[in-house]
């Protein structure tokens, strides 16, 4: 059988999403980003949810994500998506409410509204991309940055007396009361792809039925930021983020019953 | 028995050529162009060994860019 055999609209088994809009993402090759925008435009293609979806923007490499995922967005100050989110599920309880941060958004300026609105047990989802570094603005420390690990900011490595430990925030929100399902994925293989769109579809879910904040932390690469190439940060992810953020889920409250 | 084949097309245009679906692929299908590239300067992926190609679209979930589109027929 010719390849021209294969390729015909019947056989087709996987194509992109068709909320994922046509503009060339400005991530750089081989970005985590570009998988979870995608996982995110396929459940809420899947769950029907196209015209009833808020997303909530990051600053960040992910600040464009309204270019790239064709649903309402808003645009948040520095790590204030959260907060937004909250009002913003508020006024329109029937609508999904979920942001989009990376780690210096979410567990660096905006801790604060990280840990009170998940304390508050509000009805949104976080997707939380985590790649230990200051990906935007060149490849600074953060404060997920691993002991050891080379930055800009920190060339020699990071070190703990110097500048403090790296902060793992998903293992602090699952122990609140309001978080409802907090788990922590990777993208970087197709079975880790295929969990962590399942996890989102839950957290999306749990967002609907109003069950209280739901956490998908992303442990993601940044291979311009680490100075490696795509496969070789895989790898680096693999042998040295997933000792300090293994993945697995932290908390999902329905599975205790 | 019955056999699966499958088949890949790339967004030529869209691929930045990061490699990842070339590492994702079980059967070693794909590659990148060795001169060829696309208008933005990258080398993009293709099929290099077209008939090993099973349909698992590993290569699609893993690509950034979405930019692989999989097909899968089986042969009876």
């Amino acid at each position: 059988m010719e390849n021209n055999d294969i390729i015909r609209p019947e056989n087709l088994v996987y194509k992109r999403p068709a909320l994922l809009s046509e503009n060339h993402m400005h991530y750089c090759p081989g970005c985590s980003h570009g998988v979870v925008h995608k996982l995110v435009a396929e459940v809420i293609e899947e769950m029907g949810l196209a015209e009833s979806a808020i997303g909530v923007a990051p600053v960040g490499c992910a600040v464009f994500a309204y270019n790239y995922i064709d649903i309402d967005w808003m645009e948040a100050a520095h790590g204030r998506a959260t907060a937004m989110a909250t009002a913003a599920k508020r006024l329109q309880p029937d609508k999904l409410v979920f942001t989009y941060q990376g780690d210096g958004d979410f567990s660096a300026i905006g801790t604060c509204e990280s840990i009170h609105s998940c304390n508050r047990g509000e009805n949104i989802a976080i997707i939380f991309i985590n790649n230990a570094i200051y990906g935007m603005t060149g490849g600074q420390m953060a404060p997920t940055t691993l002991l050891g690990q080379k930055t800009a900011t920190c060339p020699y490595g990071r070190r703990a007396d110097l500048n403090g430990y790296p902060l793992a925030i998903t293992p602090l929100l699952a122990q609140l009361d309001g978080t409802c399902y907090v788990t922590r994925q990777s993208v970087h293989k197709p079975a880790n792809v295929r969990k962590a769109k399942a996890a989102i579809k839950k957290a999306f879910q749990n967002s609907l039925d109003g069950k209280g904040t739901s956490v998908v932390e992303i442990v993601a690469t940044c291979n311009t930021g680490w100075k490696l190439t795509p496969e070789k940060a895989n790898l680096w992810m693999e042998e040295n983020m997933f000792a300090k953020y293994p993945l697995g889920d932290l908390k999902d409250v329905d599975a205790k019953k | 028995m019955a056999k699966i084949k499958g088949a890949v097309t790339v967004e030529t245009e869209r691929c930045k050529g990061c490699n990842l679906c070339v590492v994702a692929c079980p059967c070693q299908v794909l590659d990148l162009q060795k001169k060829e590239v696309n208008n933005r300067g990258y080398h993009f992926a293709y099929m290099a060994q077209p008939d090993k190609c099973i349909g698992c679209a590993s290569c699609a979930l893993v690509c950034p860019d979405g930019c692989v589109e999989v097909y899968k027929v089986v042969e009876k």
